[in-house]
C-alpha cells in the first residue's frame, strides 16, 4: 500500500462517512478498478460483507466485558465495597481476600459471556466462508469468492437454490421474462415464493470478453426507487452488504424484559440495604458508647501505627465502614448470579420437555427471553389470535354455493360437528390419506372430498356455463405459483460447470447443499428457476433450459399446448395464503387443474383434458381496503376479456350487477347470501367469486387509465387502487365458498383448562363476528348457556342478549357473561372517556371476543388491560399482525405456524402448538415461579441468618467489627458450602407433580397476583433468619460463657450450627427429594468439614489452627450443635406442620394427593374437579351481576356517536 | 375472511443470526430421560401432624435424659472462685491495685486467705479469670505475627506490619511482637495450704500441659535450631510491658521462649470479654489423699497486672475436671426444656392429628 499522508487518510475516512450517510447512494461498478489499491476503489467507504455478530474481540475481551458487567449496579456496589477494603483505616479483612467473591462472580459471568460469544463467532465464520461467484474482469468469468469478500459494486451470480449472500439488485435472470422467485423463509419465515423482476432500463451487453453495464438508476437506501427490492438472482449488483443489509439493520437484538418477581426482588434488596445501614449505625454508635464508657486507655486498645489513639467519634465513624464490610453479605452478592444460573437451568428443562415437542415440525419450544420464566406462573390474562393460533391455518375446502345452489359436501360436513369429533377426525384423516398417497404429508389437508352431485353437474355439461366459470375462477383468480413437488427445496443436480472445474474444490455443491439446510438465517433460492452457469454460457442457454426444465419445473411452460411434461398429480402449489391454495386444490379436484402461471399467462387443464392458456391482461392484487382481488384474462377461445374477482362477501355483494334488475340474479344473490351466513355460523371462512365480461373497448379505455396510474409518480398507490375499483363493478356473482380453518388439536380442552386456572382468555381476531363467535363456541371459549353480549356499532341503542339455552334449569342461575365486540366499536370503547367503563365491564366478563381488529388495536387492548388492571398478560399469536400485541404483553408467545416467523422473532417463547401453552403455563410456569420465589426468599434468609451471627458478636467485642470466624472460611461459606443447594433448589424443586398441576388447573391460581413471593413472606423469612441467628449465637454463648474458649473455637460451633440450620432449613423447604438433592446437601456438609479441617491443618498462620479438630473431639461441640439446630428450626418446622395439617390451601391438598397411588389419585382429581367446578359456578354467579352500568355504557356510546 | 391472513405480510425483516448453526439434520426431539423430563424418582414428604409426631416424641425422649445427664455432670463439678482485684479497701490487694506502674522493679505482693469447705478429690485446674478484658478487640486480635511465633528467623527480626505499633522498640524488633504479647497476663499466683497447726505448705502447681498439644509442638516454635535461646533471640528486644525477655520466661528449656505454655495460652485470644485461662494444674499425688483437702488456704499474688483502666476484675478459679469443661448448668437446662417442649408439642400434634389427620385419607371435599 502506497504511503498516504495522515491528513489524506482522515479526509478519506470522512468522505467515507459522508458516502455512507447520504440518502442517495451512488454506486460504481468495481470492474474497472479491479486490481487497484484499496484506496483507489470507488466503493471503499462501504463496509465489507463479513458478518460479525460477536460482541467482543479477543484482545479487548476483558476490558469490554468488565465494562459491560459494571453496567450492573449491583456489581459496582460490590466493587466499591472491595475498594473500601483497601482503605487502611477501615479494613476488616485482608483486602485481597475481600476481592475473591467479586472476582469469582465477575469471572463466572465473563466465562458465560465468552462462551456465548465464541459460539456466535463460530457461526459467523461458517457463514462468512460460504462461497459465491463474483465476476472478475481479469479472469473474464465468475470466480468463486467467500461471502465476506463480496464488496459493494460487485457483480454476483446466484444460481438456483443458492443462498443469497447479500442484498442484491437483480439485473438479469436466465428467465426470458426477467423474473425470478425467491423464498424468504429465513428472513420472515414465509414459505411461499416471491417474484422479483430484473431492473427495467438496465441494458446488459454480454460478450465473450467482458460485461458492460449501463445503469441509469439511482438506488436510495431505505426507500428504493424501484418498487420494492427487485432483487436477486443472476447477475446482480451488490448494493448493501453484511452489516448494512436490511435484515441486519432490522435485527435489534433481544429485548430485555424484567420480570415482576425481579422488580419485587429489587425492592427487597433496598430493604436489605436499609437493614444493613441500620445495623452498621447500631454498631458505630455502640462502638462510640463503648469507648466513651472507658475510664482510661485499657491494655487491649491498640493505638494507631504512630502511637496515638483516635478519638471515640472518629473511631466510630471508621467503624461504620468496617461494619459495612463485615456485614456486606447481607446484600446477597451471589444472588444475581444464582438467579441467572437457576433460570438457565429452568430453561434447560423447559426446552427439553417432550410434551412441548412437536413431531410434525420437529420443533421444541424456544425460549428467547431468558429472564422471565417465572412470569409464566403468574399470568392472569391471555390474549390470543385466532387464525393459526387456535386454528391450524391449514385451509380445507368445505362447502360451496354455485349460482345460488348449495353443495354441502356432506361427507366433509359430517366430520365438522358432533361430540365425538376426535374419533371422526381420525376417520377423516384416513380418508384423506387414501386420497393423497402421492403427496407429501403436509399437503394432506388441502385435499377435498368431492360432492357427487356437483361432480355430476360438471361432468354433465360440456359448454362453458356458470359451473365451469366458477371453477375457472377458482383456478385462475389467485397468485398461486406452480412448482414441482419433486423439485421443491432441492438443488439443481450438480452439473460440473466450467467454474467448478476451475476451482480446486472437489465438489462445492455438496457442502453448499448441506449448508442450505443448516444455515438458519439466509434467503434461499428455490427450485423453479433454470440456472445458467456463466456469462460465456449464454448462447447455450436455451439448451440448458431444456436440460434442466424437467427437474426444476420452469415457469416458462412450452406454449405449444401439447400434453404436459409432468403429470398433473405432481404439481405443487405455493400460495401466499392457505385459502388460495385450498381453492386451487378444490378446482383441481374437480378437474380444473392449474398447470402453470407466468406473469403473462395462466394455463388450466379442463376436465376434458384440454389445456387452455389464458393471457393475463392484468392482476389487481389484494389489498385490505378493497378486500378482494381480481385477475383480468383473455379467453383463448372466445377471445373475451374476462375479469374474475374473489373477495369478502360484503366486498363483492355491493358490487353486483344490477341488484334490482333480473329476478334470477337477485335470487341468486340472496340465496348465496343466505348460504354465506350459514357458512359463517359454522365457522367457515367465506369468499365470494364473481365474474365480469368486458367488451374490448371498455378494456382498452381502462387499460390506458391503468397505465397512467402505474406510471404516476405521486399518489401512485391510491391511483392504482382507484383504477382497480373502477373496473370491479357490475360483477356477476358466480358463487361462494366456505373454507374451514380447523381448530388445532385439543384447543377446547386447553382453553377450558386455562380458564379453570383462573386465566381470562380473550380472542382478538381480524375475522367476522359470526366466524369468530362460532370458533368461540367450538373452542369452548363461549358456552351454550352463556350470556353473550354483542356490541357493535349497529346496535348501539340496545344490547343483544343471546341466551341460547332455553333449559328451565338454568333460569335461577345467571349464566356467565361473554362479550363480543367488533373493531369499530372497540375503537370507541378505547376512547379515553369510555376506557374505564370498558375495562370494568370486561373484567366481569368470563370471556371476550374482539372481531375485526387491526394489529394496532390488538396491542392497544393488551396495553389497556395490562395497565388498568395491573395484571400479568400473555399474548399469543402466529402472524405478523400479532407482533404488536406480542410485544405489548408481559409475555409474548409466538406460534411457529403457517404465517411466517415474525411473531416468533418478536416473541419471548415460541411454541409450535396452542395446546403447549397448557403445560408451559400450568406446569413450567408454576414450577418456575414457585421455585424461583422460594429460592430468592431462601437466599435472603440464608445470608441474613449467617451475617447476623457476626452482628450479635459485635455486642461482645466492643463493636469493633471483629469476626469470630476466619475470613477465608466466611468467604468459603457463601461461595462453596451454601451456594449450590439453593441453585439446585431453584432448578429442581417440585412442589406438586406435573400430573397434579395439569389435573387441577386451580393450582395455578396460587401464583397469580402476589403469589408466594410477597412482602409478607419476605419479612417472615427475614424474621426467621433473625430468630435462627439469635439461637445459633446465644445457645453457644450461654454454653461457653466465662469459659476459657478462644475466638475461633467459639466461632467453629457457630459456623457449624449456621451451616446445619441453613441446610436443614432448605431441607424443610424442599418438596421433592431426588438423588441429586441428597447428593448435593450431603456434599455441601462434607465439603464444609473437609475444607475447614484441611484449612485448620495446612494453614499455620491461621490463628484458629487445629480448632475444628479440637472441637470435634469435644462432646460439648456436638451437644451444642444439636440443640441449637433443633431450637433454631423448631418454629419453621412447626409452622410447616401446622400449615399442612390445619389449613387447606389447594397446594397442600394437592401435595397430599400426590402421595397417593396414581390410580386413586386420578379418582380424587375427578371428584375434586367436579366439586370445585360447582363452587366456581356459584362464586362467579355472585360476582357477576347483570350490572346496570352496561346500559349506561350503551347510552354513553350513543352519545359519543352523536 | 382473507384479511387476517394478509395483514402486514409484505414486511420483510427480522433475521435470527443467533439461530444459526443448530443442527437441523438431527432431530430436535428431546431425550426421554428421567432427568431431562424431571421425572427422577422423588420422595415427597408432606410434613403433617401425623407424619412428624414420632420425631417430636423421639426428640423429647432423647433430649430430656441428655439434659439431666448434663445437669448432673455440671452440678458435680466443683468450682471455687476468688476475686483478688482489690477494689474494696478491705481487700488485701487494695494497695497493690492502687499503686501500679509497669516499670516498677519491686513486685507488689498480697496474700488472700480462703477456706475450702469441701475437698477436691481428683486433679484440679487452676484458672485465672479476667472480666471486661476485650481480648477480642479487632485490632488487638490481629496484632500478632504468627510466622514469628512459628520460629521463622526472618520474621523474628522483621515483624509483620500487623504488630504495629508494637513491632519495634527503639528501632529494634520486638519478640514476640504485637499487642497481644505485650499485654500478657503477668501476675504470679501461688497456693498454700495452711495446716491446722498454722504452717503454710505450698501446693505443687504444674505449669505444663496447660496449652494445646498442637500449639505447643506445631504452631509455636522457637527461632532457629539454636538450643541457646539467648543467642536465638539476639537482636530483639522484649515487649515494652514485659519485665523479662521472652527467653527468660521459665527456667525449663522445654517451656521457655515462644513455647512457654503461659504465653501460648495467653496468645489464644479469648472469645468473650469475660474469660478464664488455664493457669496451673494441681495433680493428684497419690490415691488416698485428696488433691486439695478441706481447710484453710492462702493465695499469694505477685500483683503485676493492672485492670483498673478498664474496670476489670481478676479472679482465680479452682475447678475440678470433667469432660464438659467448666461448671455450667445452662446446657443441661436447655436440653431438658427443649425436650419437654417437644414432648408437649408432640401431644398437641397428636391432638391435631386426631382432629384433622383423617382429611388427607378420607373425603376432604367437605372442607
Amino acid at each position: 500500500m502506497p504511503w498516504m499522508s495522515p491528513l489524506a487518510r482522515i479526509r478519506d475516512a470522512l468522505a467515507g462517512q459522508r458516502a455512507r450517510d447520504k440518502d442517495l447512494r451512488n454506486l460504481v461498478s468495481n470492474l474497472p478498478y479491479e486490481g487497484l489499491d484499496k484506496w483507489k476503489q470507488p466503493n471503499r467507504h462501504f463496509r465489507n460483507n463479513g458478518i460479525k455478530t460477536t460482541k467482543y474481540s479477543v484482545l479487548f475481551f476483558i476490558p469490554m466485558n468488565l465494562f459491560e458487567q459494571f453496567h450492573r449496579l449491583a456489581n459496582l456496589y460490590f466493587v466499591g465495597l472491595a475498594i473500601l477494603n483497601f482503605v487502611p483505616v477501615v479494613q476488616a479483612f485482608e483486602p485481597e481476600v475481600a476481592l475473591i467473591p467479586i472476582c469469582v462472580i465477575l469471572a463466572l459471568t465473563a466465562i458465560k459471556d465468552a462462551w456465548e460469544d465464541f459460539r456466535r463467532y463460530k457461526s459467523d465464520k461458517k457463514l462468512n466462508r460460504l462461497p459465491c461467484f463474483v465476476y472478475s474482469s481479469k479472469e473474464k468469468c465468475f470466480v468463486e469468492k467467500r461471502w465476506k469478500d463480496v464488496r459493494v459494486g460487485d457483480f454476483v451470480k446466484v444460481e438456483s437454490n443458492d443462498i443469497v449472500p447479500a442484498d442484491l439488485l437483480l439485473l438479469y435472470t436466465s428467465d426470458p421474462n426477467g423474473v425470478c422467485h425467491i423464498e424468504t423463509a429465513n428472513l420472515d419465515g414465509e414459505t411461499n415464493l416471491k417474484q422479483r423482476r430484473a431492473v427495467p432500463g438496465v441494458c446488459i451487453t454480454v460478450s465473450n470478453t467482458d460485461i458492460l453495464l449501463i445503469i441509469h438508476a439511482v438506488i436510495r437506501t431505505g426507500c428504493l426507487g424501484f418498487s420494492h427490492p427487485d432483487l436477486v438472482l443472476k447477475q446482480h449488483l451488490v448494493y448493501l452488504k453484511g452489516h448494512e443489509t436490511k435484515a441486519m439493520l432490522n435485527n435489534n437484538g433481544p429485548r430485555y424484559k424484567r420480570s415482576r418477581l425481579e422488580r419485587r426482588l429489587n425492592i427487597d434488596v433496598i430493604f436489605c440495604i436499609l437493614l444493613l445501614f441500620t445495623m452498621c449505625i447500631i454498631g458505630s454508635l455502640g462502638h462510640y458508647l463503648w469507648l466513651e464508657s472507658m475510664p482510661s486507655v485499657p491494655l487491649y486498645l491498640v493505638p494507631q501505627t504512630d502511637g496515638h489513639l483516635d478519638t471515640p467519634s472518629l473511631s466510630s465513624f471508621y467503624k461504620f465502614f468496617s461494619m459495612i464490610i463485615l456485614l456486606q453479605v447481607l446484600i446477597p452478592i451471589s444472588l444475581y448470579v444464582s438467579i441467572e444460573l437457576v433460570k438457565i437451568g429452568q430453561i434447560y428443562f423447559i426446552t427439553n420437555d417432550l410434551d412441548l415437542y412437536d413431531e410434525e415440525t420437529d420443533a421444541t419450544i424456544q425460549c428467547k427471553a431468558l429472564n422471565i420464566t417465572e412470569d409464566l406462573g403468574q399470568i392472569q390474562y391471555i390474549f390470543s389470535d385466532k387464525t393459526g393460533t387456535l386454528t391450524e391455518n391449514k385451509m380445507v375446502f368445505r362447502r360451496c354455493s354455485i349460482m345460488g345452489r348449495e353443495y354441502p359436501h356432506k361427507e366433509n360436513g359430517m366430520f365438522l360437528c358432533g361430540p365425538k369429533r376426535a374419533l371422526k377426525m381420525y376417520i377423516y384423516k384416513i380418508k384423506i390419506l387414501m386420497f393423497t398417497k402421492s403427496l407429501p404429508p403436509n399437503q394432506q389437508e388441502t385435499e377435498v372430498i368431492l360432492d357427487q352431485k356437483l361432480l355430476r353437474q360438471i361432468r354433465g355439461t360440456e359448454k362453458i356455463d356458470a359451473y365451469q366459470d366458477f371453477f375457472l375462477a377458482l383456478a385462475i383468480c389467485n397468485t398461486v405459483v406452480v412448482s414441482m413437488a419433486t423439485a421443491k427445496r432441492l438443488r439443481v443436480s450438480a452439473r460440473l460447470t466450467a467454474e467448478f472445474q476451475q476451482t480446486n474444490q472437489s465438489n462445492p455443491l455438496d457442502t453448499l447443499s448441506s449448508l442450505v439446510r443448516r444455515a438458519g438465517s439466509w434467503t434461499r433460492l428455490r427450485a423453479p428457476i433454470t440456472s445458467e452457469t456463466s456469462a460465456n454460457d449464454l448462447t447455450t442457454q436455451g439448451q440448458s433450459v431444456n436440460q434442466t426444465g424437467g427437474q426444476t419445473c420452469s415457469l416458462h411452460v412450452p406454449p405449444q399446448g401439447t400434453a404436459p411434461a409432468v403429470p398433473a398429480g405432481k404439481l405443487c402449489y405455493e400460495a401466499e395464503s392457505p385459502d388460495e391454495a385450498a381453492l386451487v386444490h378444490t378446482a383441481k379436484a374437480y378437474g380444473f387443474v392449474l398447470m402453470s402461471r407466468t406473469p403473462d399467462s395462466v394455463t388450466v387443464q379442463l376436465p376434458s383434458g384440454a389445456q387452455l392458456r389464458f393471457e393475463v391482461l392484468d392482476t389487481l392484487s389484494f389489498d385490505s381496503n378493497r378486500k378482494r382481488m381480481s385477475v383480468l384474462v383473455r379467453h383463448p377461445i372466445s377471445k373475451q376479456c374476462i375479469l374474475y374477482t374473489k373477495g369478502a362477501d360484503y366486498a363483492i355483494m355491493e358490487l353486483l350487477e344490477t341488484p334490482y334488475g333480473e329476478k334470477q340474479q337477485k335470487a341468486i344473490a340472496s340465496d348465496t347470501q343466505q348460504h354465506l351466513d350459514c357458512y359463517a355460523k359454522e365457522g367457515l371462512r367465506t369468499l365470494c367469486i364473481a365474474k365480469k365480461v368486458l367488451c374490448d373497448g371498455e378494456y382498452e379505455s381502462w387499460a390506458v387509465q391503468r397505465q397512467h396510474a402505474l406510471a404516476a409518480m405521486d399518489n401512485r398507490e391510491q391511483l392504482i387502487m382507484d383504477s382497480a375499483v373502477q373496473i370491479e363493478t357490475n360483477l356477476c356473482l358466480l358463487g361462494a365458498t366456505g373454507v374451514e380453518d380447523r381448530l388445532q388439536d385439543s384447543v377446547p380442552d386447553t382453553v377450558m383448562t386455562l380458564r379453570e386456572a383462573g386465566i381470562q382468555v380473550w380472542v382478538l381476531t381480524g375475522d367476522k363476528p359470526e366466524t369468530a363467535v362460532n370458533i368461540g363456541y367450538a373452542c369452548r371459549l363461549l358456552e351454550q348457556d352463556d350470556l353473550v353480549i354483542n356490541m357493535s356499532c349497529k346496535n348501539l341503542c340496545y344490547w343483544e342478549k343471546q341466551s341460547c339455552s332455553a333449559d328451565p334449569r338454568n333460569v335461577d342461575t345467571t349464566p356467565d357473561i361473554s362479550l363480543v365486540i367488533d373493531g369499530r366499536t372497540l375503537t370507541m370503547l378505547m376512547s379515553p372517556d369510555l376506557r374505564d367503563r370498558f375495562v370494568d365491564l370486561a373484567r366481569h366478563c368470563r370471556s371476550v371476543l374482539c372481531c375485526r381488529v387491526t394489529p394496532l388495536q390488538k396491542s392497544e387492548v393488551v396495553k389497556l388491560i395490562r395497565e388498568k388492571l395491573k395484571v400479568m398478560t400473555l399474548a399469543v399469536g402466529d402472524g405478523a399482525n400479532d407482533v404488536n400485541m406480542i410485544q405489548a404483553a408481559d409475555i409474548g408467545v409466538g406460534i411457529s405456524g403457517q404465517e411466517g416467523m415474525q411473531a416468533v422473532m418478536a416473541s419471548d417463547f415460541a411454541i409450535s402448538r396452542f395446546k403447549h401453552l397448557k403445560k408451559l403455563l400450568l406446569v413450567h410456569g408454576h414450577w418456575c415461579y414457585s421455585r424461583l420465589a422460594n429460592m430468592i426468599i431462601y437466599f435472603f434468609y440464608k445470608n441474613a441468618a449467617n451475617v447476623n451471627l457476626l452482628f450479635w458478636y459485635q455486642f461482645f467485642c466492643g463493636f469493633t467489627a471483629n469476626a469470630m470466624i476466619d475470613h477465608w472460611l466466611m468467604i468459603f461459606f457463601n461461595l462453596l458450602f451454601t451456594s449450590v443447594p439453593p441453585i439446585m433448589f431453584g432448578i429442581m424443586d417440585k412442589d406438586v407433580s406435573a400430573e397434579m398441576l395439569l389435573g387441577l388447573p386451580e393450582l395455578y391460581r396460587t401464583g397469580q397476583g402476589k403469589g408466594e413471593y410477597s412482602f409478607f413472606t419476605f419479612w417472615i423469612s427475614m424474621l426467621d433468619a433473625f430468630y435462627q441467628s439469635l439461637v445459633a449465637f446465644f445457645i453457644p454463648y450461654f454454653t461457653y460463657r466465662g469459659s476459657d474458649i478462644d475466638i475461633y473455637a467459639f466461632g467453629t460451633p457457630l459456623n457449624t450450627i449456621s451451616l446445619f440450620t441453613i441446610l436443614l432449613h432448605l431441607s424443610i423447604e424442599i418438596k421433592a427429594w431426588t438423588i441429586v438433592h441428597v447428593f448435593i446437601i450431603l456434599g455441601s456438609v462434607t465439603l464444609y468439614f473437609i475444607v475447614t479441617l484441611a484449612y485448620g491443618v495446612r494453614y499455620l498462620n491461621y490463628s484458629g489452627y487445629w480448632t475444628l479438630q479440637a472441637q470435634m473431639v469435644d462432646p460439648m461441640f456436638y451437644l451444642v450443635c444439636l440443640i441449637s439446630t433443633v431450637i433454631a428450626l423448631l418454629p419453621r418446622y412447626l409452622f410447616h406442620v401446622l400449615k399442612n395439617s390445619i389449613t387447606c390451601s389447594p397446594i397442600v391438598e394437592a401435595r397430599h394427593l400426590d402421595t397417593l397411588e396414581p390410580s386413586t389419585r386420578d379418582q380424587w382429581i375427578k371428584e375434586w374437579r367436579s366439586f370445585r367446578g360447582r363452587v366456581q359456578d356459584k362464586t362467579s354467579d355472585v360476582s357477576v351481576p347483570p350490572s346496570p352500568s352496561l346500559e349506561n355504557l350503551q347510552d354513553d356510546t350513543k352519545q359519543v356517536k352523536l | 375472511m382473507m384479511a387476517s391472513g394478509y395483514n402486514a405480510k409484505d414486511e420483510d425483516g427480522h433475521i435470527a443470526v443467533a439461530g444459526l448453526g443448530g443442527g437441523a439434520l438431527r432431530s430436535r426431539k428431546p431425550e426421554n430421560t428421567a432427568f431431562k423430563q424431571q421425572r427422577l424418582p422423588a420422595w415427597q414428604p408432606v410434613l403433617t401432624a401425623g407424619s412428624v409426631l414420632p420425631a417430636f416424641f423421639i426428640i423429647g425422649l432423647v433430649f430430656i435424659p441428655i439434659g439431666i445427664g448434663l445437669y448432673v455432670t455440671s452440678s458435680n463439678i466443683r468450682e471455687f472462685e476468688i476475686d483478688y482485684t482489690g477494689v474494696d479497701v478491705s481487700s488485701p490487694c487494695f494497695n497493690c491495685s492502687q499503686n501500679f506502674n509497669w516499670n516498677s522493679t519491686k513486685p507488689c505482693t498480697c496474700s488472700i486467705p480462703f477456706y475450702l469447705d469441701q475437698s477436691y478429690e481428683s486433679n484440679v485446674f487452676m484458672y485465672y479469670g479476667l472480666s471486661n478484658f476485650y481480648q477480642n478487640h479487632r485490632r488487638y486480635v490481629k496484632s500478632r505475627d504468627d510466622s514469628q511465633l512459628n520460629g521463622d528467623p526472618t520474621e523474628l527480626t522483621k515483624p509483620s506490619k500487623e504488630c504495629e505499633p508494637y513491632a519495634f522498640h527503639e528501632h529494634k524488633p520486638i519478640a514476640p511482637c504485637g499487642a497481644i504479647a505485650n499485654s500478657m497476663f503477668n501476675d504470679s499466683l501461688e497456693l498454700f495450704y495452711i495446716d491446722p497447726n498454722g504452717t503454710k505448705v505450698p501446693v505443687p502447681l504444674s505449669s505444663t500441659g496447660i496449652a494445646w498439644w498442637t500449639d505447643k509442638h506445631v504452631k509455636f516454635r522457637n527461632p532457629g535450631g539454636n538450643p541457646n535461646l539467648t543467642a536465638a533471640f539476639q537482636g530483639t528486644v522484649k515487649p515494652v510491658n514485659w519485665r523479662r525477655p521472652v527467653y527468660e520466661l521459665d527456667s525449663d528449656p522445654e517451656n521457655n521462649g515462644f513455647i512457654n505454655e503461659d504465653f501460648i495460652v495467653w496468645m489464644r485470644t479469648a472469645a468473650l470479654p469475660t474469660f478464664r485461662k488455664l493457669y496451673r494444674v494441681i495433680q493428684k499425688r497419690n490415691g488416698l489423699m485428696p488433691t486439695l483437702p478441706r481447710g484453710n488456704y492462702s493465695l499469694d499474688v505477685h500483683y503485676n497486672y493492672p485492670v483498673r483502666s478498664f474496670e476489670g476484675r481478676k479472679r482465680v478459679i479452682l475447678s475440678s475436671i470433667s469432660w464438659m469443661g467448666g461448671k455450667n448448668p445452662f446446657l443441661g437446662i436447655a436440653y431438658v426444656s427443649v425436650g419437654s417442649v417437644c414432648f408437649f408439642l408432640g401431644v398437641v400434634l397428636l391432638f391435631i392429628h386426631h382432629k384433622y389427620g383423617n382429611r388427607s385419607s378420607s373425603a376432604d371435599m367437605s372442607h
